[in-house]
C-alpha cells in the first residue's frame, strides 16, 4: 500500500494502482471514459486530468491523466484545482460537438455513462455553433443496434471487441474526427461477445436490439438477481421485466466469475421467456385424447390421483431445473425412482465429473481465477462454442507472458497500450486439442486436431510425461509423444497451470485423461487448476445429487405405470424408439414452461416457471451454488415445478414433501440429506431477510406509471402482489440502501446512472463486490484428498473404410434448448452441418454446402456438408446437432443425398 | 508521365500482382506490416482499392477485411474509391495559400469543372487536396500521378494539364 | 570536392543527377564509414554527442544523448532498429526532400555510422509517400551500397550487419511523430504511443529503437571524419554544432534553402540569401520553422536561428524552413489554413485534437466569412490553453496551437476586426495569384 494525497486527504493505494483507481476505490467522483477495469488505461479521451505536484513546494503543479499515472508514496494530487476542472468540462463540450441531442429518445438515457460525467463535470451551455457531422449506421445484426453518431471515439469498443474478446470484424476506420466504429460492411458481428459492447460503450452508439423491440427505460424496470440459464459457467445477470415481459438480461459484476462480460447466448438467449409457445395454463387430456386448459385445482387433483393409483412412479429430473425442484421431484418419488433428465453417454461423462471434482483432489477454478493461470491445455473442448465465458478467461490468460516481458522493462501493467505493444505475440502457453478448429486456436501456442481417442491418448502421455507413475500410452506414436513432452513440460514449468475439458468432448476417456493430468501435477507438487465443463445451467448439482448410471434411457428402461418429468424434453435425450417403448404403458405428467414433443406427449402438463418467474440455486461448473429470483411475480397458474409438486404430494396426502414449502426449507433439507451440499444455506439470505423490517425494493425508486400499466382494464392503483416467500418486494416500496450482493437487483449510486457505478460497489475497483462475491463453493479441493490414475488408455484411432466417427461439434447458437427458441438466437444459429476433411468430402464426392445423408440414431437425415481442413480423416463432425447427443458416439455411414425431386 | 490505364476494379487480382503482395509479405517482418505497400501496389495496378481487391489482400496478408481496411481509410493516399486515369494532388497548405494555391484551385475547378474530390466525366481527372508538398520553395505545386510540378500559374497550369490525356 | 564548410551539401551538384557511389567516394564519400568501423560504438557516440547535433526533426533532442539512451552490454536486447524519420509534412518545410534526393549516399553513410553507434542490426527510411523520386534514388542508392558490401552483414569486415528497408508512407503527417511512425510500420493506424516506455527500450515491434531525422543523420559522417571540435566550429552559436539547411518560402525574391552556420540570423538568411521581399510586399512576420512554430514579428528578426536564441524570444526553430507573411495576406486567413491541415491530420485518438481542432478551424474560417461572432476570441483563446502541451496525446495539438496562441497575441487587432467590420479586410487579395 501507498499513501498519497488528493486535495489534502491522505488516501491508499495498492502499488500496482494506477491514480484513477485510486480515486474511484477511494469512492471520489472522477470522469473518466477510455479506462476500463477491465481494458485498463490508454489515455485518449484525456477525461480524467487532475493536476500532480511535484513536492510540498510545488503550488503550481502540472495537469495529468489519473489513469496514466502511477501513484508512488507520498505523491501530491488535486481533483478540485479550478483548472483541471475547467479541462475536464472541456472536455465534455468537445465530445459533445459533434453528440446529438437525443437523449431522449435515445435508449441509452438514464443509465448513460456519458450524461453522467456531463453532469459531473458541470458542462452545460453549447458554445458550438456549426454543423455537427453525421455519420451511417450499419446493421449489425439481431442483437446489436448502431448508431454511430453518438459516439464519443474513447476507443472502448474495439478495444473490447479486438484486444480483449479477439474478434476481428469489427475495427476503427478513418482518421481525425471522422473515425468510424463498425465493421467493413453490414452484416452481424461475428463474436459470440459483440452483446458486450452494449455494456462498454459509455453511450448510446451500440444498444440491445432485442430490447429495443420492447424498449423500457431503465428505472422502469423490476429488476431480479439472476444466473444464465444457458450454459453450465453459472454467470451472474440482471433480468428486468415490465408487465411480466422479460425485457433484457444485462451482466451482473461477480468478481469470481464472470466479471464485466456475458456471452450473447447468455445475453439474448432470454427471448423464449417471452414466446408465444410458453405454457401458462395447465393441460390435461381430455377423453378425447386431446390436451385442453384445465384450472389450477383440478391439475393439482389429477396429478395426486395419479399419485394415489400406485404402480411404479418415477421422476425424471433436469439439469436445467433447480436443485430445489430435482431435490422435491426425488424427494416425491423416492430416491430409487428419480433420474437424472440426461441421455445414457451424458450420464456416464456428468457421473465421472461429478466423481473427479468431488474427490476434493482437484482445485476447481473460477472464470476469474483462469485469467491467472500461466499454462492451459484444453483437452478436447470447443470452448468458444460450448463455454464461451470461459474461453475469454483463457484469452485473458494468454496475455500473461506478455504482462510479465513488460512489467520486466517497467510497463505497469495497467498501461494497456504499452504493455500489448512491447508484448507483441509474446503469450503464455496455451494448448489445444481438439477434433476440428476452434475460434480460441489464435491464441494457441499449439492447437492439434486429433480423433477423440487420439486426444484422450494426448491426454494421458502427457500425464505419463509429467509423473512417470502416472500410466503411459501403449504404442505411441513419435509426433504424439513429442506433442505430449512440449506440453507436459510447459505445464510443469507453470506455477499455476490450468487443464480444460468438459462434458463436450464426448469421451469419458478424455476427461479421465485430464484428470490423470491434474493428478500427476499434484503428484510433482503443484496445485494443479482443473475446470470440467458441463452443457447446461445445473447439470453439475444434478450429477452431485444423483448416483449410479441413472439416465433418462434406465428410466425409461422401468417401463413405469407413472412418469412425471421436470423441466425435461425427452426426446433431446433418448432415441424416439426408447421413449416410444419406455411410455406405451405409462401415464405422463410434464411440468415445462414452454411447448415440446415431450409435453405433446403427455397426459397432464403443468406450466413450470421459467428462470424469470422463479427463485431457485443452480451449481455452475465451478461448483459455486447460486441464487436466482424472479424478476416477474408468476400470476396464473405458472409456479415453480417444485410448488406444483408440492401441492400435487399435500393433495395426494403424501408426506414425502412435509415441510418443503420454501426454498430455503428445500435447501437445508438437501443440505441436511447430502453433507455435499452442506453450504447450500449460506447462497444467499433467507426469504425473511429484513432491513429494519423492510423487503428489498425491486423497482426502483423512479418506477413510473405503475397504474398506467393497467389503465386500459382499470383505472385504480392495482393492490401491489405480496411475493409470497421472498426477500424481495415487488414495488419501489423497501429497502434501497446496502444490499448483500446475491440480492442486488441493479446498480445505481448517486451520480453514476450507468453500469459504471459498479465501482461504488466493489470493495476495491476490479476486485470481489463489497460484502463479498455471491455463491458457495461446493467443491473445495482437500489437502489430503487424492486422485487415483486411470489406466483404461483407449487404442489409437484408426478410420473405417466405409463409416464415419461421429463426433458433436458445438455451436454457440444451436446447442441451447431453451435459448434456441429465442428468436435473436434463432436467427444466428447456423444450419445443422456435417463437417469433414477435404479429403473424405472429395472421397464421398461431394463438396461444401452439397446435401449427404445419414442416420444419426434413429432419424435419417439430408445435411449440407461443411469443410474444415484440419478435420482429422475419418471423423464427420455434427455441427448444430447437439439434440442428437444421445446418439454420440456412434459410428456413421455417409452417402451423398439423392436430389430432391420436386 | 507515369500515370497509367487503370485495370478494372472488378476483376480479381493477376497472379503477378499477388506474387507481388506474396513477396512483399515474406519481406516484411510480420504479413500485417506489408499492408501499406500491397494496397499500393494494387493501387497502382487499378487507380483504387476497390472493396473485392481489399478483401483479398486482406486474405493474403492472413487479415480480415475490417484490419485492413481500418489501415487503409486511415492513410491519405490510399483511395478507397474511384478515381480518374490522373490524380491531381493540389498543395493546399499554407506556403502554397500564401503563393496563391486558392487561385490555382479556382482555375482548376474551372478548366476541370469539377470541385475538389470530384473526377471528370470523361474520368481523365480526379482533383484532390493534398497537404504540404515539401515544395515551399516552388509554391504553389501540385502533382499529377508520381510528378511534382511547382511554380504554377495560369499558363502553367493548362500547359501541364495538356501533358495528360 | 572537399566537404569545408558544407558537409551537408558539397556532395551536390544543382540541376545535377546525384552522385553515384563510385562518385561519392571520389568524392571522399564513405570514408567516415571505415573510420567509425576502426573505432568503438561508445566512441562513434560519443564525438556525436560532443559535437552537439540537435535533433533536426524539429523537436531538437541533442542527437548523442539519444544514443546514449540505448542499453548496451552483454544482456542487453538484442535486434534493435533505427528508424530514419524522412517523412517530412511539416507545412512550410522542404528541406528533407533536397538531402533524400540529392544525396542518397550522404543519407545512407549516416545511416550506416548512426546504427553502428547505437548497434542496430536494420534500418527503416519512412519516406513520406509523395516523395516517389526520393525513394527511387534511395532505393537505387542502397542497392548500390548493397553491391559494395557496404550494407548486409558483416561489413567490411567490422562484424557489423545492417539492412536497409525503404518504406513508403501511406500519408498521415501523423506518421511523422516518432511513436506513431512505428505503429505506422508496423501495418497499423498511426497512432501514437505513450512513455513510458521510452522508444529506446520498447519502440518498433516492442524492440529498443532510435528515431532520427534525416538532416540529424547527414551530420553524421562529417562529424565522425573531421571530429567533432571542427563541427562545433561550424556554427556561430555557442549552445549546438554543425550547419543547418535553412529554407525560406513565401513571397520573396529567392525562395530557397541554404546550409548555412548553425545561428545564422533570422534577416540575414531573409535577406542575403532569400533576397529580400518581393517589390511591394513587406514582411510582417515569419513562422521560423514550420506550421507548428509561433510567429517571429519584425522587431526581433535578428534573433540567431538556433534552438536556443529563437526559445528565448518565445517561439522555436522547428525545422528551420522560414515562411513569411507579407502584409497583403490575411494573418487570420493564413492561421485558418494552417488550422484546417492540423485537424484533417489529427489522428482521432484523443479528445482535445480530434475534436477541438476542427472547432478552431471552423472559427477562423467562419472569421474570415465575416461571421466571426463576439465569443469568437475567447472560445479560441480557451483551445490554446487547453489544446497546450501536456493536455493531449501528443505533441501535434500543442504544435497546432503555437502559431495561433502568438497570432492571437500579435494580430489580436486584425482578429477584432474581422468581427467588427464583419468581413475580412483582406478580402480583396484573399485568393489572388502571388
Ligand atoms: C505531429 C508530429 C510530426 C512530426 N513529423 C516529423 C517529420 O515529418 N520528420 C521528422 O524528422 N520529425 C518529425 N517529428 C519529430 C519526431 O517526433 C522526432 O522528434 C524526430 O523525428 C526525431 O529525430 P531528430 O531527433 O533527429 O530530430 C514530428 C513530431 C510530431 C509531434
Ligand atoms: S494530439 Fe491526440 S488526436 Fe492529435 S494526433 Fe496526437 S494523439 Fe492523435
Ligand atoms: S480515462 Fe484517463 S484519459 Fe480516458
Amino acid at each position: 500500500m501507498t499513501t498519497f494525497e488528493v486535495d489534502g486527504k491522505t488516501l491508499t493505494a495498492k502499488p500496482d494502482e494506477n491514480l484513477l483507481q485510486a480515486c474511484l476505490g477511494a469512492g471520489l467522483d472522477l470522469p473518466y471514459f477510455c479506462w476500463h477495469p477491465a481494458l485498463d488505461s490508454v489515455g485518449a479521451c484525456r477525461q480524467c486530468a487532475v493536476k500532480q505536484y511535484d513536492g510540498p513546494d510545488d503550488q503550481t503543479g502540472r495537469m495529468v491523466m489519473a489513469c496514466m499515472t502511477p501513484v508512488p508514496e507520498g505523491a501530491r494530487f488535486s481533483i478540485a484545482d479550478p483548472e483541471v476542472v475547467a479541462f475536464r468540462a472541456s472536455v465534455i463540450e468537445w465530445l459533445m460537438v459533434n453528440h446529438p441531442h437525443d437523449c431522449p429518445v435515445c435508449e441509452e438515457g438514464g443509465e448513460c455513462h456519458l450524461q453522467d460525467m456531463t453532469v459531473m463535470t458541470g458542462h452545460t451551455y453549447r458554445r458550438y455553433r456549426f454543423t455537427k457531422r453525421t455519420h451511417r449506421n450499419q446493421d449489425l445484426g439481431p442483437f446489436i443496434k448502431h448508431e454511430m453518431n453518438r459516439c464519443i471515439a474513447c476507443y472502448r469498443c474495439s478495444r473490447f471487441y479486438r484486444d480483449y474478446a479477439g474478434g476481428r470484424d469489427f475495427d476503427v476506420f478513418a482518421a481525425h474526427d471522422h473515425v468510424y466504429f463498425g465493421r467493413h460492411a453490414d452484416g452481424a458481428l461475428e463474436s459470440e461477445f459483440s452483446g458486450n459492447l452494449i455494456e462498454i460503450c459509455p453511450t448510446g452508439v451500440f444498444t440491445d436490439k432485442t430490447f429495443s423491440a420492447h424498449y423500457v427505460r431503465k428505472w422502469d424496470m423490476r429488476g431480479a438477481p439472476s444466473i444464465c440459464a444457458h450454459c453450465g459457467l453459472g454467470c451472474n445477470t440482471i433480468a428486468n421485466a415490465r408487465a411480466d415481459r422479460l425485457r433484457r438480461i444485462v451482466n451482473r459484476y461477480n468478481g469470481a466469475v464472470n466479471t464485466y462480460f456475458l456471452c450473447d447466448r447468455g445475453r439474448f438467449g432470454y427471448g423464449f421467456v417471452n414466446q408465444p409457445d410458453r405454457l401458462r395454463a395447465a393441460m390435461g387430456r381430455g377423453d378425447d385424447g386431446s390436451l385442453a386448459a384445465i384450472d389450477r385445482d383440478d391439475a393439482i387433483a389429477r396429478l395426486a390421483a395419479l399419485l394415489r393409483a400406485g404402480g411404479t412412479v418415477i421422476g425424471i429430473g433436469s439439469p436445467r431445473a433447480s436443485l430445489e425442484s430435482n431435490h422435491v421431484l426425488r424427494q416425491l418419488v423416492g430416491d430409487r425412482n428419480f433420474y437424472p433428465g440426461v441421455s445414457a453417454g451424458e450420464a456416464r461423462l456428468l457421473r465421472l465429473v461429478a466423481d473427479i471434482l468431488g474427490s476434493g483432489a482437484v482445485h476447481v477454478p473460477s472464470l476469474r481465477e483462469m485469467e491467472t493461470a500461466d499454462t492451459v491445455l484444453v483437452l478436447g473442448s470447443d470452448l468458444p462454442n460450448a463455454a464461451p465465458r470461459a474461453a475469454l478467461s483463457i484469452r485473458q490468460a494468454s496475455r500473461g507472458a506478455g504482462i510479465a516481458r513488460a512489467a520486466a522493462v517497467k510497463i505497469p501493467v495497467w498501461q494497456d497500450t504499452g504493455v500489448r505493444n512491447h508484448a507483441g505475440d509474446t503469450r503464455s502457453p496455451v494448448f489445444i486439442a481438439t477434433p476440428a478448429s476452434t475460434r480460441l486456436d489464435d491464441i494457441a501456442q499449439r492447437a492439434l486436431r486429433a480423433a477423440p481417442d487420439d486426444i484422450a491418448r494426448l491426454g494421458f502421455a502427457v500425464a505419463a510425461r509429467i509423473d512417470p507413475a502416472a500410466p503411459d500410452v501403449p504404442d505411441i506414436t513419435e509426433d504424439l509423444a513429442a506433442a505430449a513432452r512440449e506440453i507436459a513440460e510447459a505445464l510443469l514449468a507453470a506455477p499455476n497451470p490450468l487443464v480444460v475439458s468438459g462434458v463436450e468432448s464426448g469421451e469419458e476417456s478424455i476427461i479421465r485423461a485430464a484428470a490423470n493430468i491434474a493428478a500427476a501435477l499434484r503428484a510433482r507438487g503443484k496445485t494443479p487448476a482443473l475446470l470440467l465443463n458441463v452443457p447446461e445451467c445445473n447439470s453439475l448439482g444434478l450429477a452431485l445429487m444423483t448416483a449410479g448410471e441413472a439416465s433418462v434411457e434406465t428410466a425409461l428402461a422401468r417401463r413405469a405405470s407413472l412418469v412425471i418429468v421436470i423441466e425435461n424434453d425427452l426426446d433431446r435425450r433418448a432415441p424416439a424408439a426408447a421413449i416410444e417403448a419406455g411410455l406405451a404403458a405409462a401415464r405422463l405428467v410434464v411440468l415445462d414452461h414452454s411447448d415440446s414433443p415431450t409435453t405433446r406427449r403427455a397426459d397432464l402438463v403443468l406450466p413450470a416457471a421459467s428462470f424469470a418467474e422463479a427463485e431457485g440455486t443452480l451449481v455452475s461448473a465451478e461448483g459455486r451454488a447460486q441464487r436466482f429470483y424472479p424478476p416477474i411475480i408468476a400470476e396464473g397458474g405458472i409456479a415453480e415445478s417444485w410448488r406444483w409438486l408440492v401441492a400435487a404430494a399435500r393433495a395426494a396426502g403424501l408426506d414425502a414433501c412435509e415441510g418443503l414449502t420454501t426454498i430455503e426449507a428445500i435447501a437445508a433439507a438437501l443440505a441436511a440429506a447430502m453433507p455435499r451440499f452442506a453450504g447450500l444455506p449460506a447462497v444467499a439470505p433467507p426469504a425473511d431477510f429484513r432491513v429494519v423490517g423492510s423487503r428489498i425494493a425491486s423497482e426502483t425508486r423512479r418506477y413510473s406509471g405503475r397504474t398506467a400499466i393497467d389503465a386500459g382494464r382499470s383505472v385504480h392503483e392495482p393492490m401491489p402482489p405480496v411475493p409470497a416467500d421472498s426477500p424481495f418486494s415487488a414495488t419501489m416500496e423497501g429497502h434501497h440502501g446496502t444490499i448483500p450482493p446475491a440480492l442486488r437487483p441493479v446498480f445505481w449510486a448517486p451520480g453514476w446512472n450507468s453500469v459504471q457505478s459498479l465501482n461504488r460497489f466493489q470493495a476495491e475497483i476490479d476486485g470481489p463486490l463489497k460484502g463479498g462475491d455471491p455463491g458457495v463453493r461446493l467443491l473445495e479441493a482437500r489437502p489430503d484428498a487424492t486422485l487415483r490414475y486411470d489406466a483404461t488408455i483407449p487404442a489409437a484411432f484408426s478410420p473405417r473404410l466405409d463409416e464415419w466417427r461421429a463426433v458433436l461439434l458445438p455451436r454457440v447458437f444451436n446447442d441451447d434448448e431453451q435459448a434456441g427458441r429465442a428468436p435473436a438466437i434463432r436467427d444466428r444459429a447456423a444450419p445443422p452441418a456435417l463437417v469433414l476433411n477435404a479429403a473424405d468430402a472429395a472421397s464421398l464426392g461431394v463438396a461444401a454446402g452439397q446435401p449427404v445423408s445419414c442416420a444419426i440414431g434413429d432419424a435419417r437425415e439430408d445435411l449440407a456438408v461443411e469443410i474444415d481442413p484440419a478435420l482429422p480423416r475419418g471423423v464427420v463432425g455434427l455441427a448444430g446437432l447437439a439434440q442428437t447427443a444421445h446418439a454420440v458416439p456412434a459410428w456413421l455411414r455417409l452417402r451423398p443425398a439423392e436430389p430432391k425431386v420436386s | 508521365m507515369s500515370t497509367a490505364e487503370h485495370d478494372p476494379a472488378s476483376a480479381p487480382l493477376d497472379p503477378a500482382l499477388r506474387e507481388t503482395i506474396a513477396t512483399l509479405r515474406r519481406e516484411s517482418e510480420t504479413p500485417r506490416a506489408a499492408g501499406i505497400d500491397a494496397l499500393k501496389a494494387v493501387q497502382k495496378r487499378h487507380g483504387h482499392v476497390s472493396d473485392d481487391h481489399l478483401a483479398e489482400v486482406a486474405a493474403l496478408l492472413n487479415m480480415t477485411p475490417a484490419e485492413l481496411d481500418g489501415v487503409a481509410t486511415f492513410y491519405n493516399l490510399i483511395f478507397r474509391r474511384p478515381v480518374g486515369r490522373h490524380v491531381i494532388l493540389l498543395c493546399d497548405s499554407v506556403a502554397c495559400w500564401v503563393m496563391g494555391a486558392t487561385a490555382a484551385r479556382n482555375l482548376l475547378r474551372q478548366r476541370l469543372g469539377i470541385e475538389p474530390g470530384e473526377t471528370t466525366p470523361d474520368g481523365r481527372f480526379t482533383l484532390l487536396p493534398i497537404v504540404c508538398l515539401g515544395c515551399c520553395d516552388r509554391a504553389p505545386a501540385m502533382m499529377i500521378g508520381d510528378d511534382l510540378h511547382g511554380d504554377l500559374t495560369p499558363e502553367r497550369i493548362d500547359a501541364i494539364l495538356e501533358q495528360y490525356r | 570536392m572537399a566537404m569545408v564548410d558544407r558537409p551537408l551539401t558539397s556532395y551536390i551538384q544543382p540541376g545535377r543527377q546525384p552522385l553515384d557511389i563510385a562518385g561519392y567516394e571520389r568524392a571522399g564519400g564513405y570514408a567516415a564509414m571505415r573510420k567509425a568501423f576502426g573505432m568503438s560504438p561508445e566512441r562513434v557516440v560519443e564525438e556525436v554527442k560532443r559535437a552537439k547535433v540537435r535533433g533536426r526533426g524539429g523537436a531538437g533532442f541533442p542527437a548523442g544523448r539519444k544514443w546514449e539512451g540505448v542499453q548496451h552490454g552483454e544482456d542487453a536486447p538484442r535486434h534493435r532498429y533505427l528508424i530514419i524519420n524522412a517523412d517530412e509534412m511539416e507545412p512550410g518545410s522542404f528541406k528533407d526532400r533536397l538531402l533524400l534526393e540529392a544525396a542518397p549516399h550522404l543519407m545512407i553513410e549516416g545511416i550506416i555510422i548512426g546504427a553502428f553507434a547505437v548497434q542496430a542490426e536494420t534500418a527503416y527510411i519512412f519516406v513520406r509517400g509523395e516523395y516517389v523520386l526520393a525513394m527511387e534514388r534511395l532505393s537505387r542508392a542502397v542497392a548500390e551500397a548493397e553491391a559494395r558490401g557496404y550494407l548486409g552483414a558483416d561489413i567490411l569486415g567490422s562484424g557489423f550487419s545492417l539492412t536497409i528497408h525503404v518504406h513508403g508512407s501511406g500519408g498521415r503527417y501523423i506518421c511523422g511523430e516518432a511513436s506513431a511512425l512505428f505503429s505506422a510500420l508496423e501495418g497499423k493506424r498511426a497512432v501514437p504511443r505513450t512513455r513510458p516506455p521510452r522508444s529506446t527500450t520498447s519502440g518498433l515491434w516492442g524492440k529498443p529503437t532510435v528515431v532520427n531525422n534525416v538532416e540529424t543523420l547527414c551530420c553524421v559522417p562529417s562529424i565522425i571524419e573531421r571530429g567533432a571540435d571542427w563541427f562545433l566550429g561550424l556554427s556561430r552559436s555557442a549552445t549546438e554544432g554543425g550547419t543547418k539547411l535553412y529554407g525560406v518560402s513565401g513571397r520573396v525574391k529567392r525562395p530557397g534553402l541554404w546550409e548555412l552556420p548553425v545561428g545564422t540570423p533570422l534577416n540575414e538568411i531573409i535577406e542575403e540569401h532569400a533576397g529580400g521581399m518581393r517589390e511591394g510586399y513587406e514582411a510582417r512576420a515569419v513562422l521560423p520553422g514550420g506550421a507548428s512554430t509561433a510567429f517571429i514579428m519584425r522587431e526581433t528578426f535578428d534573433v540567431p536561428m538556433d534552438f536556443d536564441s529563437v526559445g528565448k524570444i518565445g517561439s522555436w526553430l522547428g525545422t528551420a524552413n522560414i515562411l513569411v507573411l507579407d502584409q497583403r495576406r490575411c494573418p487570420v486567413g493564413l492561421l485558418r489554413n494552417i488550422e484546417h491541415f492540423f485537424a484533417q491530420e489529427s489522428c482521432g485518438w484523443c479528445t482535445p485534437c480530434r475534436d477541438g481542432l476542427p472547432w478552431v478551424e471552423r472559427i477562423l474560417a467562419a472569421l474570415e466569412a465575416g461571421e466571426g461572432a463576439a465569443d469568437d476570441i475567447e472560445l479560441l483563446a480557451h483551445h490554446v490553453d487547453f489544446l497546450g502541451p501536456g493536455r493531449t496525446f501528443c505533441d501535434l495539438a500543442p504544435g497546432a496551437m503555437a502559431p495561433l496562441r502568438s497570432g492571437l497575441k500579435f494580430f489580436r487587432e486584425e482578429f477584432e476586426r474581422h468581427v467588427s467590420e464583419g468581413r475580412c479586410p483582406w478580402h480583396d487579395t484573399a485568393e489572388g495569384w502571388a
